[in-house]
């Protein structure tokens, strides 16, 4: 099987024919009008928000590693809708729709695209290092696969300390042959930890495809090894990413069990702003774009809930604005002072992490 | 005064930190029902239970990175390495993790937590099995890296360690495990960045830690028969360093000689000497020498080995050669 037959069952062309409505109206059945304008909308402001970082990475203002999310925006949504307050999100150096998802300030990341001060981490991450506690964004790692140990160490903790949470683990199709996953998946077989590992499939480790790094193509098939439950989907929508990504956080919340889950999906940019993607070809990219969530979305919002062209419209140029707004902050903010770069190398006070439990009495 | 051994010490710290403070747990190969590869953790298991007290597979890299990950959470972990020449499978978590993510996250995170267990030579291992990885970890900003030779350093140290709040390198010894030495009962705490002088003297510096502290004692041992006066200062504690502590003894005799388990070439024992010459030019009246291992992977063959390592011999040989005596 080719990359390209690997993409979900599509429309031979642009046009919505027949089968394509008919598959489109089955996939939305049920949902509300606000639900999907609310996905849409949430969508496409980590699309712009790309889309801008990599215009301002084309005029020299963001430099470094940058790389896009744009395709995989319903993962991140999806992903938000299912989290419970104090539910932890680990993730890699793709990291932007997740923090846009779970609701970072587009004005902090888009200063930390710059190096700014105001960034989302001061300015010291960039791209590949965001985190943001206090939304559930716990990183942001730009070694690929040593976030899983990690994760699997939050988890623990939630079971030590019986905080109820659940931890998202997230890695690319890249990762799944790197030791540290494994031996982070083992440990959370062992332990039967509270946690939920993802793999977003998006059919190259960089510029490699999935059959020259994968013994096994279906990368669910090791979830036995670890005791793991699984599942494993094409994500066309928020709706169904978020239905079964939902499942398999009660099962990590209500019986200890982690899942492990491939969600096959597709980005339409290069692995990073210096990839031009000529590894793949042109039909591909398209018949990939035609179940694109979030052009599918924009498809149900137009052929099914009938909302007027003119509410789409206003909706992007608010959002245009938004993220246009963003960027004019980051830009103009400054940059961070020289004693900065001795802040936060040692701690200067005590560290309680995040829950309650871990807090002695008395401290806030 | 009770006389403990080292690893009794480090049981003792253990115990009563854990006992102190519910989120310390201890996590790593055969802690639990071996008790200790080492016997380190003895009668930990049955005293709190596998809750807090956690036998791991053979994955370095994960129970490193579980740890870490429980650190950020607010737990304390304390993550045992079998031989810190296992800490290498776990270098990138120590490394890129561990020593990071505080200043990664701008400060919205800390790893409080502590990564020990036996380093460097012990006795006819091989060259996989007999690395000094204090000079790798010393190199790392974010890290603490800390060495004992006494019962009682590594009791005060430990503790120390466990309620630091940074991810601190605690780094024991294979051959000084059965060490005895007084332990007050009392509680009490050294901090981290203060040498200890292990014996004082006028005419030569011997700057050492961890496993060099017995061979740099037994040299000075060696020297004062031939009315040479060594002052041996142990370090204890190598990032932070008590720099004012060298400089002064070095003030004093004007000579120095470092006595240290690693390879001379990119490790501690450079960095010392860097600091001397910048810091106390004047005061020397001979080069600074280093005597370590010879710059050699370790053969297992003794004969061999006990060519590589540092030996009392050698570090007097070292202390002749800086006060002009051969």
């Amino acid at each position: 099987m080719t990359q390209s037959e690997a993409a979900p069952d599509a429309a031979s062309d642009s046009t919505v024919d027949a089968a394509y409505e008919a598959k489109l109206r089955a996939d939305y059945d049920g949902q509300s009008r606000e639900d999907v304008l609310r996905d849409y909308r949430e969508m496409l402001r980590i699309r712009r928000f790309e889309e801008a970082a990599a215009r301002a990475y084309t005029r020299g203002k963001i430099s470094g590693f940058l790389h896009l999310y744009i395709g995989q925006e319903a993962i991140a949504i999806a992903t938000q809708q299912v989290m419970e307050p104090g539910d932890r999100v680990v993730s890699t150096y793709r990291t932007h729709g997740f923090a846009i998802a779970l609701g970072s300030d587009p004005k902090a990341c888009a200063a930390e695209l710059f190096g700014k001060a105001a960034g989302l981490v001061g300015g010291v991450g960039g791209s590949m290092h965001f985190f943001d506690k206090e939304r559930g964004l716990w990183g942001g790692y730009a070694i690929v696969g040593n976030h899983i140990p990690v994760a699997a160490g939050h988890a623990f903790a939630s079971q030590y300390t019986g905080d109820g949470r659940v931890t998202l683990c997230f890695m690319g199709d890249g990762a799944v042959g790197i030791g540290p996953v494994h031996e982070g998946m083992t440990m959370a077989g062992i332990m039967k930890l509270p946690i939920v590992f993802v793999v977003e499939n998006n059919q190259y480790s960089m510029g490699t495809p999935l059959k020259r790094t994968l013994p096994v193509e279906d990368i669910t098939a090791r979830a036995a090894g670890y005791g793991f439950a699984s599942d494993r989907f094409h994500v066309t929508s928020v709706q169904e990413t978020r239905r079964r990504l939902g499942e398999a956080v009660e099962r990590a919340r209500k019986d200890g069990k982690p899942t492990l889950v491939e969600l096959i999906t597709y980005r339409f940019r290069g692995h990073s702003m210096s990839d031009p993607a000529k590894y793949r070809q042109k039909e591909e990219v398209e018949r990939w774009r035609l179940n694109d969530p979030l052009e599918r979305t924009l498809m149900a919002l137009k052929t099914i809930y009938q909302v007027p062209e003119a509410e789409l419209d206003a909706m992007d140029e608010t959002i245009v604005a938004e993220m246009d707004g963003a960027y004019e902050f980051a830009d103009k903010a400054p940059v961070p002072a020289p004693e900065a770069r001795f802040e936060n190398v040692m701690a200067e006070g005590p560290y309680y992490g995040d829950s309650a439990t871990t807090r002695p009495a008395g401290v806030e | 005064m009770p006389i403990l051994q080292i690893r009794q010490a480090i049981r003792d710290a253990m115990k009563e930190e854990m006992e102190r403070d519910e989120r310390v747990f201890l996590m790593g190969e055969e802690v639990g029902y071996y008790n200790g590869a080492y016997k380190c953790s003895e009668g930990l298991l049955d005293h709190f239970g596998a809750k807090r007290v956690i036998d791991t597979p053979i994955t370095e890299t994960g129970f490193a990175g579980i740890g870490i990950g429980a650190a950020m959470c607010g737990l304390r972990p304390i993550v045992e390495f079998m031989t810190f020449n296992f800490s290498a499978v776990a270098f990138d978590q120590i490394l890129n993790n561990a020593a990071k993510l505080r200043h990664m996250t701008h400060g919205q995170f800390g790893v409080p937590m502590v990564f020990r267990g036996p380093n460097a030579a012990a006795h006819m291992l091989g060259s996989t099995h007999s690395q000094a990885f204090e000079h790798f970890y010393a190199h790392i900003p974010g890290l603490k890296v800390v060495a004992v030779a006494t019962p009682y350093d590594a009791k005060g140290l430990l503790k120390t360690a466990i309620r630091d709040e940074n991810p601190v390198l605690f780094l024991e010894s294979e051959l000084m495990y059965s060490v005895k030495g007084e332990v007050p009962e009392e509680e009490y705490l050294i901090p981290f960045g203060q040498a200890d002088i292990k014996r004082p003297g006028d005419h030569v510096t011997v700057i050492t830690w961890g496993q060099g502290v017995p061979v740099a004692l037994k040299a000075a041992e060696l020297a004062a028969a031939e009315d040479v006066s060594c002052e041996v200062i142990d370090l204890r504690s190598l990032r932070p360093m008590d720099e004012a502590a060298i400089i002064a003894s070095v003030k004093k005799t004007n000579r120095a000689v470092i006595v240290y388990h690693g390879w001379p070439n990119g490790g501690v024992g450079g960095d010392i000497i860097a600091r001397i010459q910048e810091l106390a030019f004047d005061d020397l009246d001979a080069p600074v020498l280093r005597v370590c291992y010879e710059d050699l992977p370790m053969p297992y063959a003794e004969n061999l080995e006990n060519l590589i390592l540092p030996s009392p011999e050698r570090a007097l040989a070292a202390i002749r050669r800086v006060t002009y005596k051969r």
